[in-house]
């Protein structure tokens, strides 16, 4: 479903930057682009800057990060001059993320469906019985099998791709226009990431969401999404459609497709990716 | 920072270069960069200066207080700060500041001989009883145990009753107590550490587990091991003061700072100085190593590396 | 040169128990590159741990360069079978130089000539000689993997047994290892055990391998078949469709096999 013709998301010269003991480091330098009610990929390895540059959307960037750009701009919302009280307002209810590890993002003393149950009652003062119900509705939608079970269930009991499915029935309750995943299948299996994947297809398409979709995973992004946009040091340094990715113009993106293994491909010498200072327009010296 | 080390001459850019050329260089450029951060700290360095302080006081005691120690002199006893006597005069007439200053030796002597005696055989233990795991953990353990459920200051007492009163003997008492906690620190270092990845690469390499445990594990334990010491000096010290008190420490008419409070708690009300000068020495030295204990917990925490 | 038969692996008693690896057997030639696939809970690194000795409750066979093995391994076996760990970041002691890891297994063998064999240990990864004395918190992760492979090549093993070795490490510097390895294993001759979940490594860096599944060899396949045409076994299959990308249609086929 792609439309591009309102955007839900327009950013426009984001920058975050660090101030350290070390100096000031510069994560994000200068991004820009839109989503519309698509699925836009972000591909960077790591210190990319894709990361940050979705946490920033949603103004979650820790200190003694700083966020500035020209434009931040939510379906007429503006993110970047919004209040704290306004963001929290956003988040989860029109804005909502998706992180790597269950593990890690799920409250581990709560058991799943207090924690999907709460999402939904969070601002909203819906009444408890009618928080279970939608609570166990999502658990159904990201088709677990027993969502009574689950509902019940702390995360430790719970495998990685369930976690995960329950991380996603909690961040789609309160149906949101847009969902930030930031590399949300990266820690699962290869068979039941295209589990995870399919529902998050399924569940956009039918909900007319727009997703941002991050990941280290080039591969993935390129069969998954409908739009790519390619990050190095900071920098957007292109932006296709996902079928057009084997055309891209970049010399990184270039070397990156060349440089990975493909099970179809002889065993031969990698292409290894040769970095190039004037990528970054820095004077970074090249990593080995 | 390390960039720009590289471009200033001389000692500088050596500790500081990128590609150090030996082992020595490595080790001491990482020396120096630990200290940066040490004296990036203003409380760890007002520490640091009341530690070098005292050990200034111990070295040169014959020149800063050239009088003797002991020198009794009744018709002027119990006389309060006054040009002749800074500290004033204790109860048979000896000069309070004498006193302190020689004293100083005492304190630090303690505190280094118990250091010496506790944390190493708290790190052995500890870092062998999480290492080995089994019966071996489990009786070694139940010994801390033992030792750990004492009160300090009762066993120290009963070991100083056992092996008579005097200073070394409370040394002595002292470490057999301070050593648990180290052990446990250690201990528990040991067991996170024993699963990682490169103490596996040792043992695939044919390491002997002695090997593992001393060149691997206790370096990475040394730094906590270390910061329990510096915060636990305070306390050694005040147990020691509490032996002097008690009579079991240091015998008269040596100088230790806690018989010296001991001494003077029968004249605190109208001779406050003769228990309060000896008892601030004892809380300027417990606050500077409990202040450079904190600011070494900073610098050597390893999960910062 | 590695023949396992009927291993098995039991963590755990009674009810608890759980059944890492049951009855798994299979062979690897002398400089063949040899791949175990599978997912989380198949038991791949698990094999690894029983072959390199740091798993000592197993049953069944274990023979490697012709001599049967027993739990507990000399010397001797360390210097004919090493190993290189998964994450580049703990695998190296974060308080030794690069030096002192790779002279540690030098003097355990004692083997001497520590400082040449440092030099040609560094050199052969592609590390300068500057990096010498460097502690591991001052290298990239490609650095760090680097040190690893020439710390496990200083013994001049003839088996090296791989734990996912680019698993952790960004893309581009995947390709750079991946190119390392198969460099070194030409020139040394190596025999290679590879795990790892990706499909795509496994395929390029190995001439035969086998696909695991919650303990047991499902199907075991040579490079040159999973690529020109699909596996046989359903899981393989599933395996094998769901690491070439995301196919919506595919999924609900993965499903059915499940």
């Amino acid at each position: 479903m792609i439309d591009n013709a309102t955007p839900l998301l327009t950013v426009d010269d984001l920058h975050v930057r660090f101030a350290t003991r070390q100096g000031l480091i510069h994560a994000v330098r200068g991004v820009g682009f839109t989503v519309g009610r698509e699925k836009l990929g972000i591909v960077g390895e790591s210190g990319s800057g894709k990361s940050m540059t979705g946490r920033a959307i949603l103004r979650l960037v820790p200190p003694p990060g700083s966020v500035t750009a020209r434009r931040i701009d939510f379906s007429g919302t503006d993110l970047l001059g919004a209040s704290e009280r306004d963001m929290r307002q956003i988040r989860g209810k029109r804005i909502s993320m998706v992180m790597q590890d269950p593990k890690f993002s799920l409250n581990p003393v709560m058991t799943i469906g207090r924690q999907i149950a709460e999402a939904y009652r969070a601002n909203s003062g819906a009444p408890k019985a009618q928080a279970r119900r939608r609570a166990l509705e999502m658990l159904a939608a990201v088709r677990i099998r027993d969502p009574e079970r689950v509902y019940g269930a702390y995360p430790h009991e719970l495998s990685g791709g369930m976690g995960q499915r329950a991380m996603i029935a909690m961040m789609l309750i309160r149906d949101p226009d847009l969902l930030i995943a930031d590399e949300p299948t990266s820690a699962l299996d290869v068979t039941v990431q295209m589990q995870v994947l399919a529902i998050i297809d399924d569940l956009v398409a039918q909900r007319g969401m727009g997703l941002i979709f991050i990941s280290h995973d080039l591969n993935l992004v390129a069969s998954f999404c409908d739009r790519v946009l390619i990050m190095y040091a900071g920098r957007i340094v292109e932006t296709c459609r996902a079928a057009d990715l084997h055309n891209a113009q970049h010399p990184y993106t270039r070397g990156l497709l060349e440089s990975l293994p493909r099970i179809d491909r002889p065993a031969t010498e990698l292409a290894v990716l040769r970095r190039d200072a004037s990528w970054s327009l820095d004077t970074a010296e090249p990593r080995p | 920072m390390s960039t720009a080390g590289a471009t200033q001459p001389g000692l500088r850019a050596w500790l500081l270069a990128s590609a150090p050329r030996s082992r020595w260089q490595a080790r001491c450029g990482n020396a120096y960069l630990a200290w940066l951060k040490l004296s990036a700290n203003p409380l760890a360095m007002a520490g640091l200066a009341i530690i070098v302080a005292l050990l200034l006081v111990v070295i040169f005691a014959p020149l800063l207080a050239p009088g003797t120690p002991y020198g009794q002199n009744l018709l002027h006893r119990l006389e309060p700060p006054s040009a002749e006597n800074w500290f004033g005069t204790d109860q048979l007439g000896r000069d309070i500041y004498t006193r302190v200053v020689h004293g100083a030796q005492l304190t630090l002597m303690i505190v280094v001989l118990v250091a010496i005696l506790a944390a190493p055989t708290g790190l052995l233990i500890g870092t062998v009883a999480g290492y080995s795991g089994g019966i071996v953990d489990t009786v070694l353990m139940r010994i801390t145990d033992v030792f750990l459920a004492f009160p300090r200051l009762v066993l120290a007492l009963a070991f100083a009753a056992a092996l008579g009163p005097g200073i070394e003997n409370a040394v002595i008492a002292i470490a057999l107590t301070s050593w648990p906690p180290y052990a446990r620190v250690a201990r528990a270092e040991t067991l996170a550490l024993r699963s990682s990845d490169f103490i596996a690469a040792a043992r695939l390499q044919g390491a002997s587990p002695a090997r593992i445990v001393l060149r691997h594990i206790v370096p990475l334990c040394l730094s906590s091991v270390i910061i329990r010491v510096t915060l636990d000096m305070a306390g050694i010290i005040l147990t020691a003061a509490g032996l002097g008190f008690l009579g079991l420490g240091a015998q008269p008419p040596l100088p230790e700072w806690g018989a010296m409070v001991a001494a003077g708690r029968d004249f605190i009300l109208d001779n406050w100085w003769v228990a309060t000068i000896p008892g601030i020495a004892i809380f300027i030295v417990s606050l500077g190593f409990n202040l450079l204990g904190d600011g070494l917990r900073d610098v050597l925490d390893p999960k910062q590396r | 040169m590695i023949d396992v038969t009927g291993l098995s692996v039991v963590f755990g008693q009674g009810a608890a128990a759980v059944h890492a690896l049951r009855g798994i057997a299979f062979r690897v030639a002398e400089g063949e590159s040899y791949g175990l696939v599978g997912e989380s809970g198949s038991g791949k690194s698990t094999v690894l741990r029983v072959l390199s000795g740091l798993l000592m409750n197993w049953s069944g066979e274990v023979v490697i360069a012709g001599r049967p093995q027993v739990p507990r391994r000399s010397r001797a076996f360390h210097k004919l079978v090493q190993m290189v760990f998964q994450d580049p970041y703990g695998s190296l002691h974060p308080r030794h130089t690069v030096d002192r890891t790779l002279a540690e297994p030098v003097a355990i063998h004692r083997l001497g000539d520590v400082d040449r064999r440092i030099a040609v240990a560094l050199t052969d990864v592609g590390l300068d000689l500057s990096f010498r004395f460097r502690y591991p918190h001052q290298l990239s992760g490609g650095q760090r993997q680097r040190v690893a492979i020439a710390r496990a090549l200083i013994l001049e093993p003839r088996i090296l047994l791989l734990d996912e070795p680019t698993s952790a490490l960004d893309v581009s510097v995947q390709a750079e290892i991946l190119n390392l390895l198969m460099r070194l294993r030409r020139e040394r001759n190596l025999t290679f055990l590879l795990v790892s979940h990706n499909l795509a490594v496994v395929a390029h860096m190995c001439d035969r391998l086998s696909v695991m599944r919650e303990g047991v060899i499902v199907e075991e396949l040579t490079a040159a078949t999973l690529r020109a045409q699909e596996p046989t076994h359903p899981y393989s299959r599933q395996l094998f469709r769901a690491s070439t990308g995301y196919d919506r249609a595919a999924v609900d086929r993965l499903e059915a096999v499940a």
